[in-house]
């Protein structure tokens, strides 16, 4: 029993960047984005994470610190994708390769040395008193970072924007049919310009968690390929909040399972496959489900 | 043919263009983190070009890059975005070396073409999977490739690390029979016969594209999917024939740098060829000729970035951000219309 | 007091001046039509008056107080709502989130309950069948009509302009509509319906505003007018028509359709037969299975039930390439979609569907100089105005696009010849070009299927006269049988024989 606490708490800390990063997918693509660079921003969000706790030495100005940078960079994202268009996959590797340049770049200015800083004050784990000790929902409440709870509030703020408000049935609209939204007079643009801001710092905030959270230093590409799980996740979980939630937290199963599955001595390479499979197979044989919102790409005047 | 020939010229121009602004933006960056921008492009441009061992380097860093900016570019002009290089290149060099290691007997004269080959297959087939599903069901190519390279990736590390890892700690497999390594041509250097390979998939890749009849027809699909298939071309095996030959090229990438550079698959041995070979596409107008020019122009920047970091403070990643500026200010036509706009004002 | 009052709009787009100081007065209360051929300028009139383009010049009164309308919000505040050609509604979303979307009840949170009262409020006053929880990808094309006008009517407009409303619908589906725009005249709203076609205009209009090539023609009183009055205002000159010399002809069926089931509204299946030398049109409102049949007979779309015979041979089951091969000349309706690729050169755009004929295909590689040669001939031949052989095709005109089209098509000795509305968005000139083309082709014996949704172009060239409704043959007959009204009945679903559809 021990066993399957422990299985299910390291499931909840592994889902968090996952989870995160199918939000910054799920919140860009709803609004007719192509969203390839969570890799870049959730990269950014980690460094700027350990930056701005070096500085000030607060964990928490870090955090906040990750949140301004993704969600500048977000914007940037949107001016290249809605006022230069371009070509909006083109840009998210891009916006991956600039990330992990500059990140490096920086990290040689500030550390003068490459490849990694050194430990930061770091964002500490936390047991909510008096919740910790209820029987099975403690697995919630005990040891577990505080970005968890940020994470679940994320999710239910968004599916409360997007499905309880008037914004957010627009947004959803223009992800659909823009002209018609357009014609609706909303202004398609604008909501897709917030909710790349919305979009990046999410992601920065997933990052930030690897570099304060997880761990207390920032490492060369530590993302690490959890951008493009959190990708799959958004497609896996049918572009919607709940749904992202709810395929990070598989993925992260299939994460933390390796640990805890006894006498199977499965690769570590093949676990990691799995969600990448899981992915590929709905795409390819699930079909209509996974077609994503209609207007995936589209632009308007 | 003389139309042609001045729009292209002006499409290059107006990718130099983007070089050129992209490098000013890493010189802010530079300057911005307190150190000489002009030192650390002096010390690239001698990295790269400064000697005929360095500038050799840099063809042979040029290689792979080559190879993935034909396969991208072939893709595009078909109509698709093979984002899958990556994963390609990664099935190509580990089918290479499998067969290599196979097979150690063979003659070179028979081992060589045969390792070429075996890269190429499984290049195709990496290829074959996404160019399938979009043409039959309208699936994402990017996702798909997005997802397999991931998979390919992880699985030749899998191997590399599990049944065909060497003994030693490297996580990389045996040495390849002597008989399957390519020649060198100049000196000390990396470079190799893979050079001259690489000219020759560079030729034949633009006299099947704008000689050939079913080249024709596969641009002619890139460019209009509906009228080609009014017209009667088979659109949906041009879509799939297209990617698969864009994974076949991706994946010499792979192989040339088994055969050529280290004699073996190393685990993760390439820094992200594949996304870079999107950007030395595009910068090279989906062109053989653009797509050298460029790939030439990326290598001496990786080759020169080794020296930068070494002989300055600044690290060797910001070509890594130059490069990635290009990708950004070259996909948005906005920018080329600025440029053509201040060219003609 | 006029609804509406524009002074001297003026429209520039790149390299067409779409409005030239069009003057409109529309009163209110009234069923007011913008009448005038494809490319006049009224859509774009339109726009301007909805928001979605900003003049050039000029300027605006509504209700005789000066304004700007810079966006469709604006134009909501003022009363004004339009209707689309092309649905502006989200598939994915139910009826009701498509009407209040951008005007939804609630300051931030949305607030559901009181906006389904409200639209279900209009609904009944209006007695509209609409399923507030139906998703609209689900809906039929009238039914999608409808939730585009209960959304005007739900921001509160009461001028409400419709863009060429009827061009998707059924025969029934326009009476229904006419009726609905009637009664909204009743209770006091101003319609604006922009048409090309003069029945409805004749039908529903009490003014009508003549647009001539972005010009305003006239303005006049519908009873005081003629349907001839207002297609000479519309057209300008009296149209020298090209009219063919109608036979009968004995040569050989080329084409044969045995049984064919064009789409899902058929019920009964298409019999056809064409000869050589003659000219078959296909006539009926757009939408009545001629896209359908147009891909069936070149190959785009799998025949499920019937047969297809060209010059005796069953081509039922070959792919579009054999059947070309065969010598089938394909002139699709839409030319930018299906015949051409912009980026190309006027060359390469010659090559298109006849790369692995012999004449340019030696051992797999692109015989050049023949084809420069033939694209040389060819452009001087149709007299196609190109900067050269080597630019690209999206550089030239809509006509001199077709006249090099019909030139690839028509240039490889085709036993048939499907043109599909070939005329469409062509100017004068290239529209007599191209019918004295096929009348040519015809005297060279060719089988000519000619489908248009342009009656006087069928009535000037057919020899014989099919009529689609639904996706069936209403009604088949020699040219000269029927005259312009009668054939109109037969496209509105009366079958040949008595009965109504």
């Amino acid at each position: 029993m021990d066993m399957m606490f422990q299985f299910v708490a390291m499931t909840l800390k592994l889902s968090i960047p996952l989870v995160l990063g199918a939000m910054c997918g799920t919140i860009a693509e709803r609004g007719g984005i192509i969203l390839l660079g969570v890799e870049g921003l959730m990269l950014i969000g980690a460094f700027s994470g350990v930056l701005g706790s070096y500085l000030t030495g607060n964990a928490y100005m870090g955090l906040l610190l990750s949140m301004a940078a993704g969600a500048v960079l977000g914007l940037l994202y949107a001016i290249f994708c809605l006022k230069l268009r371009a070509h909006q996959s083109v840009v998210g590797v891009g916006v991956n390769m600039f990330a992990s340049g500059l990140t490096a770049v920086l990290l040689k200015v500030f550390w003068q040395r490459e490849g990694m800083t050194d430990p930061v004050v770091s964002v500490k784990n936390v047991s909510v008193p008096g919740l910790k000790d209820i029987p099975v929902l403690r697995v919630l409440f005990h040891d577990q970072s505080p970005y968890l709870y940020l994470t679940f509030l994320i999710v239910l703020g968004v599916w409360f924007v997007f499905y309880r408000t008037k914004a957010g049935l627009r947004y959803r609209a223009i992800g659909e049919q823009p002209f018609a939204a357009q014609t609706s007079g909303i202004n398609v643009n604008r909501y897709r310009y917030v909710a790349m801001a919305a979009a990046g710092m999410i992601a920065g905030i997933g990052g930030s968690f690897l570099s304060l959270s997880q761990n207390n230093l920032f490492v060369v590409d530590m993302v690490a390929g959890r951008g493009f799980m959190g990708l799959a996740a958004n497609i896996f979980g049918g572009w919607s909040p709940l749904g992202s939630l709810g395929a990070g937290m598989i993925f992260a199963v299939a994460q933390s399972a390796r640990f805890y599955l006894p006498d199977i001595h499965i690769p570590t390479q093949f676990v990691q496959m799995l969600p990448y499979a899981l992915t590929l197979f709905i795409l390819l044989f699930v079909g209509k489900k996974a077609k994503g919102p209609e207007a995936l790409g589209q632009l308007v005047s | 043919m003389k139309t042609r020939l001045k729009s292209f010229a002006g499409d290059l121009g107006s990718s130099l263009f983007s070089i050129l602004i992209a490098l000013a933006i890493g010189a802010l960056i530079i300057l911005a983190i307190g150190e000489n921008p002009a030192e650390a492009y002096q010390a690239l441009f001698k990295g790269a070009l400064g000697s005929s061992q360095s500038f050799a380097n840099t063809l042979s860093k040029m290689i792979p890059l080559a190879f993935t900016g034909l396969a991208v570019a072939l893709g595009q002009r078909g109509g698709m975005l093979n984002i899958g290089a990556e994963g390609q290149l990664y099935a190509g060099a580990m089918a290479t070396t499998l067969f290599a290691l196979t097979f150690p007997d063979l003659p070179a004269i028979v081992m060589v073409p045969m390792c070429l080959i075996t890269g190429f297959l499984a290049g195709m087939l990496a290829g074959a999977i996404p160019g399938y599903f979009k043409a039959k069901h309208n699936t994402s190519e990017v996702i798909v490739a997005i997802m397999l390279n991931y998979l390919i990736t992880l699985f030749t590390s899998w191997l590399v690390n599990g049944p065909f890892k060497a003994p030693g700690s490297v996580s990389q497999t045996n040495p390849i029979p002597a008989g399957a390594m390519l020649t060198k041509i100049w000196g000390n250097s990396q470079l190799t016969t893979a050079l001259f390979l690489l000219i020759l998939f560079a030729a034949v890749q633009y006299l099947f594209l704008w000689k050939s009849v079913k080249g024709f027809q596969l641009r002619a699909v890139g460019g209009n999917r509906f009228a080609s298939i009014s017209a009667g071309i088979k659109a949906d095996w041009m879509m799939i024939l297209t990617m698969m030959l864009s994974g076949g090229i991706a994946a010499m990438a792979g192989s040339t740098e088994v055969m050529g550079k280290y004699g073996c698959f190393i685990d993760g041995f390439s820094p992200s060829f594949g996304f870079t070979g999107i950007a030395v596409a595009i910068l090279g107008r989906n062109h053989p000729i653009g797509v050298l020019l460029t790939a030439f122009l990326f290598g001496v920047l990786d080759t020169g970035a080794l020296r930068m970091g070494r002989v300055t403070n600044v690290s060797a990643n910001i070509i890594v951000v130059v490069q990635s500026l290009v990708i950004l200010l070259v996909s948005a036509p906005e920018i080329i219309k600025f440029f053509k706009r201040t060219k003609e004002g | 007091m006029y609804a509406i009052d524009m002074r001297n709009i003026t429209k520039r787009f790149p390299g067409v001046l779409a409005n030239d100081q069009v003057n409109l007065q529309v009163e209110e209360k009234q069923i007011h039509c913008l009448l005038g051929e494809n490319g006049c300028g009224k859509s774009t009139l339109m726009n301007i008056l909805f928001g979605l383009h900003q003049p050039d010049g000029g300027e605006l009164y509504i209700r005789e107080r000066k304004t700007r309308i810079s966006n469709p919000n604006d134009a909501y505040q003022l009363g004004i709502g339009m209707v689309h050609q092309h649905f502006m509604l989200v598939n994915q979303m139910t009826v009701l989130e498509n009407i209040i979307l951008g005007n939804e009840c609630g300051s931030f949170l949305l607030d559901r309950k009181s906006s389904r009262q409200k639209v279900l409020a209009l609904v009944t006053e209006f007695g509209f069948k609409l399923n507030l929880d139906d998703r609209v990808a689900d809906l039929s094309v009238g039914m999608k009509q409808r939730v585009e006008i209960v959304k005007t009517l739900y921001r509160g407009a009461d001028i409400i302009i419709l863009d060429e409303p009827t061009a998707v619908l059924t025969p029934q589906e326009v009476s229904e509509l006419f009726k609905i725009l009637k009664q909204l005249q009743k209770e006091g709203r101003t319609i604006i319906f922009i048409t090309h076609k003069l029945n409805e205009t004749m039908e529903l209009s009490n003014q009508v505003t003549v647009l001539r090539k972005g010009q305003k023609v006239a303005t006049v009183n519908t009873k005081d007018t003629t349907p001839e009055e207002l297609a000479s205002l519309m057209v300008g000159r009296s149209v020298e028509h090209v009219v063919s010399e109608r036979k009968q002809t004995d040569g050989e069926v080329i084409l044969k359709i045995e049984e064919l089931m064009v789409n899902s509204k058929a019920v009964h299946p298409v019999n056809l037969a064409l000869r050589a030398g003659e000219i078959l049109g296909i006539a009926g409102v757009e939408g009545n299975g001629q896209q359908e049949l147009e891909e069936l007979l070149v190959g785009t779309m799998a025949v499920k039930n019937g047969k297809l015979f060209l010059s005796g041979q069953d081509i039922t089951r070959l792919p579009v390439a054999k059947r070309k091969k065969l010598g089938i000349g394909y002139i699709p309706a839409d030319r930018h979609k299906n015949a051409m690729i912009s980026s190309f050169s006027v060359a390469e755009n010659y090559l298109l569907g006849f790369e692995h004929d012999a004449c340019y295909n030696d051992r797999g590689f692109v015989k050049r100089k023949q084809l420069k040669a033939d694209a040389h001939r060819l452009i001087e031949e149709f007299t196609v105005k190109a900067a050269g052989i080597d630019h690209p095709i999206g550089t030239l005109s809509g006509g001199n696009q077709q006249k090099v089209i019909l030139g690839r098509e028509v240039s490889h000795n085709p036993v048939l010849v499907i043109a599909a509305q070939p005329i469409r968005g062509l100017d004068i000139g290239a529209i007599e070009y191209v019918h004295k083309t096929l009348l040519r082709l015809k005297a060279e014996g060719k089988a000519i299927l000619l489908i248009s949704a342009e009656l006087s172009e069928i009535m000037n060239l057919s020899d014989r006269i099919a009529v689609f409704y639904e996706g069936e043959i209403s009604a088949q007959f020699p040219n000269g049988t029927y005259n312009k009204e009668e054939i109109g009945l037969f496209m509105a679903g009366k079958k040949a024989g008595g009965e109504q559809a």
